[in-house]
């Protein structure tokens, strides 16, 4: 077992998620918010679409050592996933080929020197005759799909019978259809995976459907730790400047209309390559190559959140300015009440929507956030599978020929399914917590 | 009666889910009339108006029949609709700030309604623009016509509005409470324009509102509304003198003025004196190149007294300096002179030294929505003050709050509830009952009325009144509204500009007043036309 910081932080993440969930449980106003939320089928199937995410970072920062030299470190995910994480070939291949994309000068049985594709290590092994590739795939495509859907189905209808689900205003319907077509999906992926590359294969011959499996961890935690980073920033800094105006206004402001004024990628790229700099000359500090990428990857985080949180602060300033002229801070000033109880008890439940709604807002931005400063090298560490470092090397393999299209696929669909489904998230949450949205 | 202008036959709102909102409305208005439509907040007034101008929320459906001149306005399509709302029907809404675009000059939105009602153009549209505005009463008209809303005053914008309204020469006028944001002798200004611009021009008007002083200033017939149906419809005289309805028999009680005064009390221990008050606000530096602006005093050298038991009212209009009186007591803002509550002088201390004092000084607003956290119950609202002061043993909280509850006339079960569960008028109870908690002996009430109906505002000042009775709490009661202050006050103190112009008990007050601004007040409150409406009766 070993623990890497961002490991620490995924569980952090989703056990706090976790708590204010919990915690919901006493807030009946916000509970009623939130059923609010769950009540449109959209937010239902997207929540479990997150989840399905979700639960791959979970499994994927859940590391081990091993006395393989050649992978030193695997996640619980590596583990689980099998031919698909060990199935190295020596380069480029189509999605679903069994011969390799590049052509290799050899000798036939009969002595001839022929120049062709080869065998792939890692498809199709099972496969006597080659011509019976589209009857294999579509058998194992028909048995792996519904072995999904019918082991989904089960576990749907054993779980029908909790009374949790028998509360009529949620569409457990949709959350069930959901279910058991992702559930249908990811089972034919597993299960193709074990004996086709289903993406196929990058440049030195990796699986490109690992790759995007493992850059899940990287978008949700950029996502997640940054907005949590921002936070703090963006709540103190913006609640200050509203409630106490006069000169911590004036230095607030001073503040961010400064770091807004600075292009924001490039303040993100000088520091990234301080911070490259200093990990380059400070090597011997940390053990592997997979922790020197991870604190990379966190100082990524670092240095979003430390630019991202003008935005929010803007909000909430105004809003706080609006806030403690309300007749309800006021009567508090009267009763002697402190100015950080104030704020604790009056101003910030009030501001809760503004932070919660920019929160889900911004997650998804940040994914793509990550995406652009990697294509641009100044990311996560470039040995770190991350849907930016896949587009980045996309980016040239679009321009050979035959055009190599599956990794930039492989993080498109990736990026786009979770930026979608939290957005879709975030829209409902909005229009349910946002008072001028409702109508 | 010759054939009305207006007809409304079994008129219906109801929300998509099938509540009715306005039930069966039927009315007509004569050419030359004006009907007054009376009734609370929620009783379906304005949207009776708004549906005359086919301009209800989407969500709403209508039903029954609309009749302007012999023409169906429910047959008729959205675009010789549009000719009607403007040209035949002009509206004049009750908020004047909120009516009119800030980013437009006043005299290019009223161009606005020349262009698409009329066939004025260029020069002579901006002659009719500058003849609306002398009609209004406007001075200088031609040089004001290129101003924007907030470079005039409140009575100024609805003027404006009136000009709107006016300017496509409609034959009915709705006129939705239009005085209700304003001052009384701005107010009596409106009315008076209102009144003459109606003669002249032998205009219907549809008078939405729901004070009675009005009702018999203006009205020819009235309307009570009240959950959505008209109740009765009665001409002015008989309105007042036999009306059927046990509600509109309260409606009237209630707005009656009361006209047995309260005998000052007799002399006790003051509570709150006041010396020379004053309350600056800095003028704004603009950068440091430029010279400062001049302070203004917002409250100007104040000497006044209150005794135990008593209740104080502080009369004046808007920005007098009522409200930033209160906020200096409190401590909410700076302020020079001296305030002496329970021989401690308020405004030298600090706010370690003030904190035991807030105990004993309290207040309450006059906004029931905005005086509470929307995200605190009831019951932690009415604590907070009692946990920040440390008022009685912390076990004995608890049930202080229901105590209190039950105490403002609320029920005990109220404690878990959010704010938004209440009407206003309980609201405005919830916000007696924190104020109450800590025990204080002066509450200054900061309009607490003036947001809630007729009859509301009836049970709150009676409930004010039996807590004074019974606690011999004093009240500094801040209001803008004569009528009520025969219902709760001792003494009263006009203000005017910072200053108090005159004060004394009640009755010799409001009776014989000595200044003319005094004089000029009590002259422009209407409920002294509902007196006489109600005495001539008699």
């Amino acid at each position: 077992m070993l623990l890497l910081w961002s490991d620490i932080v995924v569980w952090l993440l989703v056990t706090s998620l976790l708590y204010f969930f919990w915690r919901l449980k006493q807030d009946t106003l916000l509970r009623e918010r939130w059923q609010l939320v769950a009540q449109s089928r959209i937010a239902m199937a997207s929540t479990i679409v997150l989840l399905a995410f979700v639960l791959i970072a979970l499994a994927d920062s859940l590391h081990f050592r091993t006395n393989d030299p050649y992978r030193p470190v695997v996640s619980a995910l590596d583990m689980s996933l099998g031919n698909i994480a060990t199935g190295q070939e020596k380069s480029y291949s189509a999605p679903f080929a069994i011969e390799s994309l590049w052509q290799e000068t050899r000798q036939t049985d009969d002595g001839r020197v022929i120049r062709a594709p080869v065998p792939l290590q890692h498809a199709g092994k099972q496969l006597d005759n080659p011509n019976d590739l589209s009857r294999d795939l579509w058998q194992r495509s028909l048995t792996f799909l519904s072995i999904g859907i019918i082991l989904a189905s089960l576990i749907v209808w054993m779980l029908s019978h909790l009374s949790v689900f028998s509360q009529t205003a949620l569409p457990w319907k949709s959350a069930a259809i959901t279910f058991i077509v992702l559930c249908g999906f990811l089972v034919w992926l597993w299960g193709m995976g074990q004996s086709y590359h289903v993406l196929g294969t990058g440049k030195v011959g990796e699986d490109v459907l690992y790759a995007s499996l493992k850059g899940v961890r990287t978008g949700i935690l950029i996502g997640g730790l940054t907005t949590l980073l921002t936070l703090p920033f963006a709540v103190v800094m913006g609640i200050v400047a509203g409630y106490f105006k006069g000169w911590v206004d004036d230095v607030v402001q001073y503040l961010y209309t400064t770091l807004n004024a600075v292009p924001g990628v490039l303040l993100i790229a000088s520091a990234m390559l301080l911070a490259q700099l200093y990990l380059a000359q400070h090597a011997d500090v940390f053990a592997s190559e997979q922790e020197r990428a991870d604190v990379r990857l966190l100082l990524v985080c670092l240095v979003l959140g430390l630019t991202g949180w003008t935005g929010l602060a803007r909000i909430l300033r105004a809003e706080s300015l609006k806030l403690r002229e309300m007749e309800y801070v006021k009567a508090a000033s009267a009763f002697g009440v402190s100015h950080v109880r104030i704020i604790g008890r009056h101003l910030l439940p009030n501001l809760g929507h503004l932070v919660l709604i920019s929160a889900v807002l911004d997650f998804s931005g940040l994914v793509l956030a990550e995406a652009v400063l990697s294509y641009v090298g100044i990311g996560v560490d470039p040995t770190m599978p991350s849907w930016g470092n896949m587009i980045n090397l996309a980016r040239q393999e679009l321009n050979r020929e035959p055009v190599v299209w599956w990794n930039l696929l492989g993080a498109f669909v990736g990026m786009f399914t979770l930026v979608l489904s939290v957005n879709l998230l975030a829209d409902r949450v909005q229009h349910v917590f946002n008072p001028r949205a409702q109508g | 009666m010759s054939q009305p202008l207006l007809q409304v036959n079994q008129l219906s709102i109801s929300l998509a889910e099938g509540k009715k909102l306005v039930d069966a409305v039927s009315f007509s208005i004569a050419k030359g009339e004006i009907f007054a439509l009376v009734g609370e907040s929620g009783s379906g007034k304005s949207l009776t108006a708004l549906s005359l101008m086919r301009l209800l929320p989407k969500n709403m459906q209508l039903s029954g029949e609309i009749r302007l001149d012999n023409t169906d306005l429910l047959a008729l399509t959205e675009k010789q609709m549009r000719a009607i709302r403007g040209g035949h029907i002009g509206m004049i809404f009750q908020e004047p700030m909120t009516a009119l675009n800030p980013l437009m000059r006043v005299g290019d939105q009223i161009a606005e309604v020349l262009q698409l009602q009329t066939d004025l153009r260029g020069k002579a549209q901006q002659q009719r623009v500058i003849a609306l505005l002398e009609e209004v009463g406007i001075p200088d008209p031609s040089e004001r016509m290129s101003w924007y809303p907030h470079q005039l005053s409140g009575g100024q914008k609805q003027r404006i509005m009136i000009a709107m309204a006016l300017a496509g020469e409609p034959k009915l006028l709705i006129a939705d409470e239009p005085t209700t944001a304003l001052d009384v002798t701005i107010q009596a200004q409106v009315l008076a324009l209102l009144l003459s611009i109606q003669q002249k021009r032998g205009l219907s008007v549809l008078f939405i509102t729901h004070d009675m002083g009005l009702v018999a200033q203006l009205a020819h017939r009235v309307g009570v509304m009240l959950k959505g149906k008209l109740l009765e419809v009665l001409p002015v005289d008989q309105f007042f003198k036999s009306a059927l309805h046990p509600y509109t028999k309260r409606l009237i009680e209630n707005a009656l003025p009361v006209t047995e005064f309260r005998a000052p009390i007799a002399q006790n221990e003051i509570v709150l004196a006041t010396e020379n008050l004053r309350v600056r606000f800095a003028g704004r530096r603009k950068g440091w190149l430029f010279r400062k602006q001049p302070d203004t005093l917002a409250v100007d050298g104040l000497n006044l007294s209150i005794a135990k038991g008593e209740t104080l009212a502080l009369v004046g209009e808007s920005g007098c300096g009522k409200t930033s009186l209160a906020q200096a007591l409190l401590r909410l803002i700076p302020a020079q002179g001296r305030a002496v509550f329970l021989n401690q002088n308020l405004l030298t201390l600090t706010e370690r030294q003030m904190r035991p004092l807030r105990k004993s000084l309290q207040v309450v607003f006059q906004d029931p929505y905005g005086a509470f956290n929307p995200r605190m119950t009831v019951g932690k609202i009415i604590r907070e003050g009692m946990d920040s002061l440390s008022v009685g043993a912390p076990e004995a909280r608890a049930a202080r709050v229901l105590a209190l509850l039950k105490l403002v006339g609320l029920d005990e079960s109220h404690a878990d509830r959010y704010p938004h569960e209440f009407s206003g008028g309980q609201r405005q109870r919830i916000g007696i009952a924190r104020a109450l908690a800590v025990e204080p002996s002066l509450i200054i009430c900061d309009e607490p009325t003036s947001a809630l109906d007729v009859t509301v505002r009836g049970q709150i000042l009676d409930l004010l009144d039996a807590l004074q009775q019974k606690m011999g709490v004093s009240y500094l009661f801040i209001t803008h509204d004569l009528s009520i202050v025969p219902r709760i006050a001792h003494r009263v103190a006009v203000m005017q500009a910072g200053k108090i112009v005159e004060m004394g008990s009640t009755e010799q007050v409001l009776t014989h007043p000595q200044q003319d601004y005094t004089k000029t007040l009590l002259a422009s409150a209407p409920h002294h036309y509902l007196q006489a409406k109600v005495t001539q009766v008699v």
